[in-house]
């Protein structure tokens, strides 16, 4: 049976305009993240102050101010990278998107620096104590996440360095900004209760 | 003419002749077009496909599992092998079984029904059914490879839920829990990747006028079960990969001696678990949402409030998942919370109840074989709500849980629910699929076989269970009144496999000798009746357009088109 439009139909011409499927499936991914996030948070939460030997967080632990900035600033400097981009200004995109990368890449030569430091000098390793696993699965979640958003922002710098990116592709390099929007934002809860909070409200329970 | 016609086609074939390996219907050909394919309806046949090949296996599993336990005292299987058989069978039926057969149906009818050509990301459609199975490999292969170096263990053995510490090295040696972990992992990410594209299909891909509330329940249905998919498998992920750690870098999440807590496994186990409980039944609802309406010849009852009901369910289901574990010990606000909100269940599911039975009511029903397992659906399905609701209540399930009584109700559930409405489905989708219908004889001795077997077997488990007899324990003394009960429940397994036969014969037997379906053999109303039988690739000409909830019915009926009174 070939499917024929009713003659008969009303004639109502609404315009079909549907969301875009990169969109849509970008914010189903980043629903997923959440979700796998979320059970490391909890876990992080639910074993805050439960290790059974040191060294505690309170004792190891310095926030990444300076790190934890030029993470945050990367999301508004990748804003910044978009506007030009939907003006077709490539040399302004460029400079935006390459600030992007070197701060995503400062985070995690950071991220790495503090690792060597806590493995080495402090002696926490993920199997030290509750603490030690609880604190690399998350950090390390997040910051397997910061490697691929810094592969997908490196691929587009490439692109647009060989002059093969233009405003065409605003709303493909728009998602990597969602995603790396995403990777920013999860470090804000991640900062918050790794270093913010564990070193105060973790402290050594007595054991029951 | 006519004479002179073929002959010149029959010369323009020899004139073409394929390459070596390319005629066809020859297996290269079929091996390749499988392989490559990114078409939703290849991927979605090779989903229920090789989800039914799995389904015989652990089936199998459950058969050899009723044969031990048929009498008391018995020992046809040794006791490990009877633990690897229990984890195998739930393992595989939820996770290669059930998953894939549902997404198969997602994947096969939700781009026709909506009128898309294909779904949103194809090649990510074949990439999650390759993942699937390969998870379905990696799982089985433990039987081969789970011995690992050290030459300790087989397959996994430790339930389908592992619980914690029974994972740890020192309980799980060899490398059947690492077989049992990756392969989930593996397959969650094709779940994922699937439940991703089945949303964004849903929603960026509707045909024009294919407006929410004009949307087949089907794919509302599968639309609500796709987020599930993509709210629960994380948690699910995320256990794995902490039960790696611990399993090979030594961190403690689940060791108790370091500090770690096994309850916490069955918290994030069981926040994954219990939404795909739903994830599984879901679909059912899908298919009786079309079948129920087409062979009752009457519009869907309550439409809106059906819509409703799904988001009921899929939010309250995110709430429950401490109900598995009443036994640990929780607070009795704790108990109290989970009883409640696992009560609650049972109020959009009888919503649904109501509403078929109402779109049945009035109607004039045909009692074909689709409709035959429909309607032990709802029969079976109350049931497994009434033990639900009776397990919900927390002293009950301190008596009840890890019983027989359990066993039964799950399985009232994934099979008088779930399977037979996949059953009623392949009844009802075959013709479109393949072009043929199912026997119908075949079909009637597979319906009255399987639904006498399933309820032999299942329902004499509740009342061992209410006598006390514990799940997983691989024989029993004599004597203490379940003797009777596990005979025959044995028995009933005689005709569930029976009806199978008959089934996986009919299925091979119509592709080629069954009756010519044509486009709409049922007299349908969902726009995959409105293309060909089997569909072409592109599915449709012309993008169809759509005024109501029943185009067809619009197509067929210009003088009384649904848009009217919508």
């Amino acid at each position: 049976m070939e499917f024929i439009n009713q003659p008969t139909a009303p004639e109502e011409e609404i315009p079909w305009r549907l969301p875009s499927t990169r969109k849509a499936g970008m914010i189903c991914l980043i629903i997923t993240e959440s979700a796998l996030f979320s059970i490391f948070v909890v876990a992080f939460i639910f074993y805050m102050g439960k290790s059974q030997n040191g060294p505690y967080p309170s004792q190891i632990l310095e926030a990444p101010w300076l790190a934890s900035a030029a993470l945050i600033g990367s999301s508004f400097t990748i804003m910044a990278a978009e506007y030009f981009l939907k003006r077709n200004n490539r040399a302004m995109f460029n400079v935006w998107w390459i600030i992007t990368v070197l701060l995503g890449a400062y985070f995690l030569g950071f991220t790495a620096y503090e690792w060597h430091d806590l493995i080495y000098e402090k002696h926490l390793t993920i199997s030290t104590n509750i603490f030690g696993a609880t604190f690399y699965s998350l950090v390390g979640l997040h910051a397997s996440h910061v490697i691929i958003g810094l592969v997908l922002l490196t691929i587009v710098t490439i692109t647009s360095l060989r002059n093969k990116l233009d405003h065409a592709h605003h709303e493909h390099v728009e998602m990597i900004s969602w995603y790396w929007h995403f990777v920013d934002w999860v470090w804000v809860i991640v900062f918050t209760l790794v270093y913010i909070l564990s070193p105060r409200y973790g402290i050594q329970l007595p054991p029951v | 003419m006519a004479h002179g016609s073929t002959a010149l086609s029959k010369e323009y074939i020899e004139v073409a002749p394929s390459s070596p390996g390319q005629e066809k219907g020859s297996l290269t050909r079929i091996v390749q077009k499988m392989v490559f394919t990114v078409d939703h309806k290849v991927l979605g046949l090779m989903y229920i496909g090789s989800g039914l090949f799995f389904f015989v296996i652990a089936g199998i599993m459950a058969a050899l599992i009723r044969i031990q336990l048929a009498v008391p005292n018995n020992h046809f299987l040794e006791p490990d092998v009877f633990n690897r058989f229990f984890t195998m069978h739930g393992t595989a039926m939820v996770f290669i079984v059930g998953m894939p057969i549902i997404f198969g149906f997602a994947n096969y009818l939700v781009p026709i029904m909506i009128g898309a050509r294909d779904m949103a990301y194809p090649r990510m459609n074949a990439f999650g059914f390759w993942m699937f199975f390969f998870s379905g490999f990696l799982l089985y292969a433990s039987y081969f490879a789970g011995p690992g170096l050290y030459n300790a263990g087989s397959a996994p053995d430790v339930g389908w839920f592992a619980y914690s510490p029974l994972t740890s090295r020192a309980f799980s040696r060899g490398h059947s829990s690492d077989y049992w972990t990756l392969a989930l992992f593996s397959g969650g990410i094709g779940s994922i990747a699937t439940a991703i594209n089945l949303i964004v299909t849903t929603v960026s891909l509707r045909c024009k006028g294919m407006t929410l509330g004009r949307m087949p329940l089907f794919v509302w249905t599968f639309l609500v079960v796709a987020f599930l998919v993509i709210i629960a498998m994380p948690p699910l992920a995320a256990c794995q990969i902490m039960l790696l750690l611990d399993r090979y870098l030594g961190a403690a999440f689940f060791d108790t001696q370091n500090g770690g807590s096994a309850i916490l496994w069955q918290h994030f186990f069981w926040i994954f678990g219990h939404p795909e409980v739903y994830i599984l039944i879901l679909p059912g609802f899908a298919i009786m949402n079309e079948i129920v309406p087409v062979f009752s010849r009457k519009p869907i009852f309550g439409y809106p409030i059906m819509v409703a009901a799904n988001l009921m369910i899929a939010f309250i289901s995110l709430g429950v998942w401490a109900h598995h574990m009443f036994t640990v010990g929780m607070s009795s606000v704790g108990n109290a919370f989970f009883a409640i909100t696992t009560m609650l269940v049972a109020v959009p599911t009888g919503i649904k109840i109501f509403n078929w039975l109402g779109t049945m009511h009035g109607g004039k029903i045909r009692l074909e074989l689709p409709m035959l397992f429909c309607i032990m659906f709802l029969f079976q399905f109350l049931i497994a709500g009434l033990t639900g609701i009776m397990l919900a209540v927390a002293p009950f399930d301190w008596q009840l849980s890890d019983s027989y009584f359990v066993v039964a109700h799950f399985h009232y559930v994934l099979i008088g629910g779930l399977l037979f409405t996949i059953f009623a489905g392949i009844y009802y989708w075959y013709p479109k699929a393949f072009g043929r219908m199912l026997d119908n004889k075949l079909g009637h001795l597979h319906f009255w076989l399987f639904t006498i077997g399933f309820h032999v077997t299942f329902f004499p488990q509740h009342i061992s269970g209410f006598l006390g007899m514990p799940r997983r324990y691989y024989t029993y003394d004599a004597g203490r009144g379940w003797d009777l009960w596990n005979l025959i429940s044995t028995i009933g397994v005689l005709f569930q496999a029976l009806g199978v036969f008959f089934f996986v014969l009919n299925l091979v037997w119509s592709y080629w000798k069954g009756r010519k379906a044509g486009d709409d053999p049922w007299d349908a109303w969902t726009l995959e009746w409105a293309t060909t039988s089997p569909p072409p690739d592109y599915n449709f000409e012309h993008l169809p357009v759509v005024h109501s909830r029943r185009p067809l019915w619009d197509l067929k009926h210009p003088d009384d088109p649904d848009w009217k009174y919508e």
